[in-house]
C-alpha cells in the first residue's frame, strides 16, 4: 500500500476518527437504551412486590388484625360488630376451585395432548394444536358469560338450587385453562429426544405401553409443568370465576353452594372501600396472598425444569 | 394377547376424551357466536348503552378497547422490544441475566387482578391519573411487557448467526448491527408475536376495572380535541372496555335485554381476538415465505 500523506492522510484521518466517534456514539445509544428498558422492568416488579406487600403487611402492623385471625378465621365481617377478618373462606374457596379444576383438566388435556402428538400427529400438528392455541386466547370474561348462561342453569336443572358455588367456578376454570394445559403438554409431548419412542416400537412394544411406560415417565416433569401453570392460570382468575361462585363470605357445606375465592372478593369490594381502611387493607393482604401463591408456582415449575434437564 | 387389548382400550379411551374435548371447545365457540351473532347489527356495534332501557350498543365501548389497545402498544413497543433485545443481544450469561429472566417469568405469571390493584395504588392515586385510559393503558402494559419480551428475545435468537457476524466483519457497531440487519430479520416474528399479544390486551378485564375504570363519559364524536373532557380521543377521561362490559353487565346489568347484549358483546369480542389471531398466523407465513428461501426451519 502506498503511503498516504498531506492532506489526503488528514482526511481520511479525521474522517475514520469521526466514524470512530459515530461508532462509540451508536454502541452506547443502543447499550444504555436496551439496558434501561430491562432496568424499567426489574423496577417494576420491584415496585408490584414492594407496593402490595406494605399495604398487605399494613393490615397485621398497624390494623393489629392477628395472623391468626386472618388465615384461619373463618368469620368474615369488615363492618359487623365486633368487626372479624377471617379470610379462611376465601383462602379454601380459591384453593378448592383451583385444585378441583386441575383435577378435571389435567386428565382431560392429557389425552388431547396423547391424541394430537401419538395418535394422529399429522393432522394434530397441523389443525388440532393451533385449533387449541386459538382456544386458549379467548378472553375470560367470556368463560364467566358462558358459565352463567350454560353452566350454571344446568347445574340448578341437574341438582336443584341455585347452581352457582365452587362446582359451576371449578368448571368453567377447568374448561378455560384445558387448551393452556393442553398446548403446554402437547410441545413436551412434541419435542422428546429422537429415538425414545422408535427404539421402544422397535423393541415390540405397542402404542399404550410406549405412552405408559416411556413417553410419560421421561415427561412427566413438563407435563406437570403444564398442569402447574393451568393451576397458576386458574388460582389468578378473577371475574371468570367471581360471576359464576356467588360471593358468600362463608366456607361452604356443599360443592352446590355459594362461596367465594380471593380475586373475586377483592374484585367486589375493592371498589367500596376508602384507602387506608382496615378492610381496605385486609383486601390487600389477600392480594399478597395471591403474590405469594404466584411464587410458589413459579418455583415449582423452575424445580421441575431442574428435573427435566436431568 | 393381552398387551394388544390394552393397547385397543386405551387407545379408545383417548380419542374419545380427546374427541370430547374437540366437540367441548368447538360446541364453546359455536355457542357463543350462535348465541351473539344474531344480536350483533350495525346499530348495536355503534350506539351508546342504555341503562334501564333495551338495544343499548356498544360503540363506545368498542372504540375505548381500540383505542385502549393503541395507547398500551404505544408504550409497550419501545420497551419490551428494547428490553427483549438486551435479552438476545446485550446479556451475558451469568447470575444478572438468571435474576431478569426470573423477574419477567414472575411478572408474566402474576395475576392479572394483582396488576390491576398496583395500578389502582401507584398510577391512579399515587401519581394521580385517575380512572383514565392513561392508567389503563399503563398497567395494561406491565401486564403485556412480559410476554412482548419473550416474544422479541426469540425472534432476535431465531436470526441465523451468520447475518450477525457479516455486519461485525463489515465493522459496524453492535446498535447498527441490531437495528439494520437483526430487526428487519427479525420483524416478521416480531410483529406476529405483538399481534397476538395484542388480542391478549384486547380481552382484558381484570386489570382494567381499577384503573381505566368501569363507566365511559358520554362522548361526542365530533370533538377531536384531546383536551375536552367529552373528546374520545382525551387519554384522561375513565374508558370501560368492551370486556370490562361484558362482565358488569353480566354481574350487574339491569336492562331487559342484558343478557342478550352480553351475549353479542362477547360474540364481537371473540371474533376479534379470533381476528387477531388469523391476522398473526396468516401474516407470519406470508412474511416468512417472502424473507426465506424458505430452508430456515423453526
Amino acid at each position: 500500500m502506498e503511503p498516504i500523506e498531506g492532506k489526503a492522510y488528514m482526511e481520511q484521518n479525521k474522517r475514520s476518527r469521526g466514524m470512530k466517534e459515530r461508532h462509540y456514539w451508536e454502541e452506547w445509544t443502543g447499550r444504555i437504551y436496551t439496558s434501561v428498558c430491562v432496568v424499567f422492568l426489574v423496577a417494576v416488579i420491584v415496585s408490584i412486590v414492594y407496593f402490595v406487600a406494605s399495604k398487605g403487611v399494613a393490615t397485621f402492623v398497624v390494623n393489629g388484625v392477628s395472623l391468626q385471625e386472618f388465615f384461619f378465621g373463618t368469620k368474615w365481617s369488615p363492618d359487623g360488630e365486633p368487626k372479624s377478618f377471617g379470610a379462611l373462606p376465601f383462602i379454601t374457596g380459591s384453593f378448592a376451585v383451583t385444585v378441583l379444576a386441575a383435577l378435571i383438566a389435567s386428565p382431560l388435556s392429557l389425552c388431547a395432548a396423547l391424541f394430537m402428538t401419538e395418535i394422529v400427529p399429522k393432522s394434530g400438528k397441523r389443525i388440532l394444536q393451533p385449533a387449541i392455541e386459538l382456544l386458549s386466547g379467548i378472553p375470560s370474561v367470556v368463560y364467566g358469560f358462558v358459565g352463567l348462561t350454560v353452566i350454571v342453569p344446568l347445574l340448578r336443572d341437574v341438582f336443584g338450587g341455585q347452581g352457582i358455588g365452587i362446582l359451576a367456578g371449578c368448571l368453567v376454570l377447568s374448561v378455560m385453562i384445558l387448551p393452556t394445559i393442553t398446548s403446554i403438554m402437547a410441545d413436551a409431548l412434541s419435542s422428546l429426544p429422537g429415538g425414545l419412542r422408535e427404539s421402544s416400537y422397535a423393541l415390540g412394544a405397542t402404542r399404550w405401553q410406549t405412552i405408559a411406560r416411556v413417553i410419560i415417565p421421561t415427561l412427566l416433569p413438563a407435563l406437570l409443568t403444564g398442569i402447574i401453570l393451568g393451576m397458576a392460570r386458574a388460582f389468578g382468575e378473577a371475574l371468570a370465576v367471581q360471576m359464576v361462585i356467588g360471593n358468600a363470605p362463608h366456607i361452604p357445606q356443599s360443592l352446590l353452594e355459594s362461596a367465594s375465592t380471593l380475586t373475586s372478593v377483592i374484585t367486589l369490594s375493592m371498589g367500596n372501600t376508602a384507602m387506608g381502611s382496615v378492610h381496605n387493607n385486609a383486601l390487600w393482604s389477600m392480594a399478597l396472598v395471591l403474590l405469594l401463591m404466584t411464587f410458589i408456582f413459579v418455583l415449582l415449575v423452575r424445580l421441575l425444569e431442574r428435573r427435566n434437564r436431568i | 394377547m393381552k398387551a394388544k387389548t390394552t393397547d385397543k382400550i386405551a387407545t379408545f379411551v383417548i380419542c374419545f376424551f380427546a374427541l370430547f374435548i374437540v366437540a367441548l371447545l368447538v360446541g364453546l365457540l359455536g355457542f357463543i357466536l350462535a348465541r351473539g351473532v344474531s344480536h350483533i347489527s350495525f346499530d348495536f356495534l355503534t350506539s351508546a348503552p342504555q341503562t334501564l332501557r333495551a338495544g343499548g350498543g356498544i360503540g363506545p365501548q368498542l372504540f375505548n378497547s381500540v383505542f385502549l389497545l393503541i395507547l398500551t402498544l404505544i408504550i409497550t413497543i419501545p420497551i419490551g422490544w428494547g428490553a427483549g433485545i438486551y435479552m438476545a443481544q446485550y446479556a451475558k450469561p451469568g447470575k444478572i441475566t438468571d435474576f431478569i429472566r426470573l423477574v419477567v417469568e414472575v411478572l408474566s405469571s402474576f395475576p392479572s387482578i394483582v396488576i390491576g390493584l398496583f395500578g389502582l395504588l401507584l398510577i391512579v392515586n399515587t401519581f394521580n391519573f385517575g380512572f383514565s385510559l392513561l392508567s389503563g393503558a399503563l398497567a395494561l402494559a406491565v401486564f403485556n411487557l412480559p410476554l412482548m419480551v419473550r416474544t422479541t428475545e426469540q425472534a432476535f435468537r431465531a436470526v441465523p448467526k451468520e447475518q450477525k457476524e457479516a455486519g461485525l466483519a463489515l465493522g459496524l457497531s453492535k446498535w447498527k448491527i441490531i437495528t439494520s440487519i437483526l430487526l428487519p430479520a427479525a420483524l416478521p416474528s416480531l410483529i406476529t408475536g405483538t399481534i397476538l399479544a395484542a388480542g391478549r390486551i384486547f380481552g382484558e378485564a381484570a386489570a382494567l376495572l381499577f384503573t381505566a375504570g368501569m363507566s365511559t363519559p358520554p362522548l361526542d364524536f365530533t370533538d377531536w380535541n384531546p383536551l375536552h373532557a367529552r373528546s374520545p380521543i382525551n387519554p384522561m377521561r375513565p374508558a370501560e372496555t368492551l370486556a370490562v362490559h361484558i362482565w358488569k353487565v353480566n354481574s350487574e346489568g339491569i336492562a331487559p335485554d342484558s343478557r342478550d347484549i352480553a351475549a353479542g358483546a362477547s360474540a364481537v369480542l371473540v371474533l376479534l381476538v379470533l381476528a387477531f389471531n388469523l391476522i398473526a398466523r396468516w401474516f407470519g407465513r406470508v412474511v416468512y415465505r417472502r424473507l426465506t428461501a424458505a430452508k430456515r426451519m423453526d
